[in-house]
């Protein structure tokens, strides 16, 4: 069994599955079951001066059946007193001695800050994650987000922080910014221990057609809110990489965005983060989860011979690199499965509307192919051209059967050469244009 | 003994309940999104009257059954009953391609009731009538399945249309002949008011040839449909057969159609002659109203039945008896009633045909005999009301399969006369193309059957799949065992 524990800036948890800073870390309650069911570590929900919230504050983007795919809320930080936050949290250490608490903070003057800095350390914390994320409401009040947008604010509000902190400090990043290395690197500048991201992104889910206002409709209005659940997890991983790559900002990371299960976690975890955070999954099946993403994980590093976590921390960051490095000649084309085809032609249709017109429809007696499962008589079933195939991966995207079309490597004696070399070759005069597609 | 009603009213009406309910709204949608939305999809190929089916499926996806229920109903006016009775595991469902990845096709059939019954019970219209009529008048003999299509589509083609039916109620054998748990008359009943709201004319009640001679029509229309379907059931020429209690499985099923449930006589042991889809109903349905024992009794093997295998599982699954190789030679009487059929055993001849196997006679005890082998063919009747139309070697009139027309240039044909027997929605099919092929002969121009929008870019033309040549999923799957 592969060792998960995990230390993050010296934040140590038995295993990287947090429970992000969220309505799931509301109480002392909550992270006491999430504890039960085998979470390494609970992000306090924000604590801060107290606020009051509205109704309806949760909307969804459902997909055909499936549910909650992304997620909106216009809640805000805790409601709850600080006083009451910390108590819970010192409870929480006293049971759990060896799990991670975390306390989010987000307050706005240098004082406050530096009050609840040392406030979360008395009660025990094992380190502090700064609310510079939230995207609605706070940032309205000069909170939340409208720091983690500017990253001089940013800066000066970290130092502060650092200035009486005791315990580790994670800065939590908005994406809602044209950069997000901007942001990160001002929280290394003032002396930040870990990055946590994604925060949610600014969003409107959908509009109720009847009543023309969008949800969550609060009394006739609504107001824009922060995406969440599996739909942003692309925009994270980028962002996530993007930090771990960077050479300015060289912190940990703790992961975050549209985690559900133990792939998307060995995900985060190989494009750099050593811990990650989940919300919405709890939010929508429940703290049970955890359970197959702690076998799932074990699993998956057991048979890849890692013997920890951290091995996985950052393996695929140095895969990507920037488009003029890739291999202009590296090709590779379609080839259909017929075995597995189903005659769906979902691929054709892609292929020929929506990319590049090479596949043909021919009849099976035309390809040879006996009749059996997709093959009616006269019935057209897909063929690659393969000499006018790109290699885009389209249809093997859209195609329903697993492992159906499978984009294969064509060995053209080519040596490798990338746009970069291309063009060093052509200013060298070493050779011609190539021409452009017909 | 006459026979009786055996059970009470509240027993038969569950025991008829219909076998596969409608579906929710929900359930509906969670299987719409099942759908691919297959390009050039082999459920159209396999649909005879050409409904795009995946069309229709996204748009109840999408939270637009109205819409659906357009495609449907203007691709096949009979969409609310085919959604019924199709043999969808042979037709749509069977050529679904999820039936080869999962082996769990999409409920076509439970959708498509789905979006009619949608716009059926709140009485929303999804037909747009042509502004202009043709001025062209075109009678359609037989308000079956065919007649109908027939005379839907040439109405929204713009012809006046009046059609003439013998029976007092329109349909068909949509209305008088379909099992009880599959369908219910007013289904096909609302389906002929749908084709009465395109303008169409039924009346019902009147017999060519008796009420009104073709010449009449000839004179007042300028092209006939024919439409009349198959005649009464084969007669066995045993000794026994006008026994009061030997009846015809279709006027049996007509009876169920026409009486409360619980005022149909039913025996007590009941033998069905015939092993095809109309024997399974009548043998399912005489369990369902309370016959003790019911029993199949067929001349071939098991395996030369014509009844599709899911109906031969349901009249097992009703505890339905199934003797094979067996032929009836006598029904015994006692007092003028039936106590028994005498049978033989039969073995495969040396032209496969079956022949008795001597001294194997034997008695089955029973008090009903329904008479499910086949029905007559039209000949005489087609012969005195059209002495010039060629009937084939089969007994069914001649025709141009994608035009309906006969050698008689104004007369045109579809459904069972034409086909000798099949599907409702071949009939339909056929009664559509019909259609087309009168409104080329009236006006010279051609009536292009529907576009099919999820298949559009198709190389054979974006129109008309399924329609034109149907492709048949389960003679796919008896040549693929060959």
């Amino acid at each position: 069994m592969a060792d998960l524990s995990t230390n993050l800036a010296g934040i140590k948890s038995p295993n990287p599955f947090w429970v992000a800073s969220g309505p799931p870390s509301n109480t002392g309650y909550q992270a006491h079951r999430a504890f039960e069911a085998g979470w390494g570590g609970v992000v306090w929900k924000t604590i801060g001066a107290p606020i009051v919230n509205v109704a309806s504050r949760y909307s969804a983007l459902n997909h055909g059946p499936d549910r909650m795919v992304g997620f909106n809320n216009i809640e805000l930080i805790s409601d709850r007193s600080p006083e009451k936050n910390f108590r819970e949290i010192a409870e929480v250490k006293a049971r759990w001695p060896h799990h991670a608490v975390i306390a989010s903070l987000m307050v706005e003057t240098r004082e406050q800050w530096h009050e609840f800095v040392k406030r979360a350390a008395d009660a025990g914390a094992d380190g502090i994650e700064l609310n510079f994320g939230c995207p609605h409401g706070m940032c309205e009040r000069g909170m939340g987000s409208a720091v983690g947008q500017q990253p001089a604010v940013a800066e000066k509000i970290t130092s502060w922080v650092m200035e009486v902190a005791t315990i580790p400090v994670i800065v939590k990043l908005t994406p809602n910014v044209t950069d997000v290395t901007a942001v990160a690197r001002a929280a290394r500048r003032a002396g930040a221990n870990a990055l946590s991201l994604i925060n949610t992104i600014n969003s409107i889910t959908n509009v109720n057609l009847d009543t023309f206002v969008p949800e969550p409709t609060v009394a006739g209005r609504s107001s824009h809110g922060g995406y969440c659940g599996p739909a942003v997890k692309p925009i994270a991983l980028n962002m996530v990489q993007s930090c771990a790559a960077d050479p300015d900002v060289r912190l940990p990371i703790s992961g975050i965005g549209g985690i559900a299960t133990w792939r998307d976690a060995a995900e985060f975890i190989a494009l750099g983060s050593t811990s990650v955070q989940v919300c919405t999954a709890i939010m929508h099946y429940g703290f049970r989860i955890v359970e197959d993403m702690h076998e799932g994980l074990s699993s998956y590093l057991d048979s890849k011979g890692m013997k920890s976590v951290t091995e996985l921390i950052g393996r695929s960051v140095p895969t990507l690199q920037k488009w003029e490095t890739l291999d202009l000649h590296w090709q590779r084309v379609a080839r259909i499965d017929y075995a597995k085809c189903i005659g769906c032609n979902l691929c054709y249709i892609a292929c020929e509307d929506g990319a590049h017109q090479c596949i043909d429809l021919k009849t099976p007696e035309e390809l040879g192919l006996d009749l059996g499962p997709g093959r009616v008589p006269h019935k057209p079933v897909p063929k690659v051209r393969e000499d006018d195939c790109v290699g885009c991966n389209l249809c093997s995207l859209v195609c329903p059967v697993d492992d159906c079309i499978k984009m294969t490597v064509i060995d053209n004696g080519q040596p490798p050469m990338s746009w970069s070399n291309y063009q060093e070759k052509l200013a060298a005069g070493e050779m011609q244009p190539i021409p452009p597609h017909p | 003994m006459p026979l009786q009603p055996l059970l009470p009213a509240a027993t038969i009406a569950a025991n008829m309940a219909e076998l596969k309910p409608a579906l929710r709204r929900q359930e509906a949608l969670v299987e719409a999104n099942r759908c691919l939305y297959c390009f050039d999809a082999p459920c159209i190929m396999a649909c005879p009257a050409g409904i795009d089916v995946p069309a229709f499926i996204k748009k109840i996806a999408h939270g637009n059954p109205v819409a659906a229920a357009k495609t449907i109903l203007t691709a096949n006016i009979l969409g609310a009953s085919c959604a019924r009775v199709c043999p969808t595991s042979v037709l749509c469902e069977g050529a679904c391609v999820l039936e080869d990845r999962d082996e769990q096709p999409i409920q076509i059939g439970r959708l498509q009731r789905y979006a009619t019954d949608y716009v059926a019970e709140r009485g929303i219209k999804v037909f747009s009538l042509p502004a202009q009529t043709s001025g062209k008048r075109v009678a359609v003999i037989g308000a079956g399945p065919a007649g109908l299509a027939c005379a839907a589509e040439l109405a929204q083609l713009g012809h006046t249309v009046v059609v003439f039916e013998k029976q007092a109620r329109p349909g068909g054998l949509n209305t008088y002949g379909i099992a009880y748990y599959k369908m219910k008359p007013d289904v096909s009943l609302a389906e002929a008011e749908l084709v009465g709201s395109l303008g169409v004319e039924l009346r019902c009640g009147l017999t060519i040839g008796k009420d009104l001679t073709v010449a009449q029509l000839e004179k007042a229309f300028d092209a006939i449909f024919v439409g009349v379907g198959l005649g009464a059931a084969t007669r066995l020429r045993i000794p026994g057969e006008n026994l009061p209690e030997v009846v015809d499985a279709l006027d049996f099923i007509d009876q169920i159609h026409t009486h409360p449930l619980d005022r149909v006589p039913i025996g007590r042991r009941v033998v069905v002659i015939g092993a095809g889809n109309t024997a399974i109903d009548a043998v399912t349905q005489s369990l369902r109203l309370g016959a003790e024992q019911a029993t199949v009794v067929y001349r071939r093997s098991e395996g030369d039945m014509s009844a599709y295998n899911f109906e031969y599982q349901l009249a097992k699954h009703d505890g339905a008896r199934f003797l094979f190789n067996v032929m009836p030679v006598e029904v015994r009487g006692s007092a003028g009633h039936v106590i028994g059929l005498r049978l033989v055993r039969t073995r495969a001849g040396a032209d496969g045909r079956p022949e008795p196997i001597p001294e194997t006679e034997y008695i089955e005890p029973c008090d009903l005999v329904l008479k499910a082998v086949g029905q007559e063919k039209q000949v005489a009747l087609l012969r005195q009301l059209f002495p010039a139309l060629q009937i084939d070697s089969r007994g069914v009139i001649a025709h141009d399969p994608l035009t309906g027309q006969t050698n008689v240039p104004h007369i045109f044909t579809g459904g069972d006369c034409a086909n000798g027997g099949r599907e409702v929605v071949n009939a339909v099919g056929e009664g559509k193309k019909a259609a087309h092929g009168i409104h080329t002969f009236l006006t010279k121009e051609t009536a292009t059957p529907l576009v099919q929008p999820s298949r559009l870019g198709a190389k054979q033309g974006s129109s008309g799949s399924g329609l034109l040549s149907p492709i048949r999923a389960h003679e796919l799957v008896e040549a693929l065992k060959k």
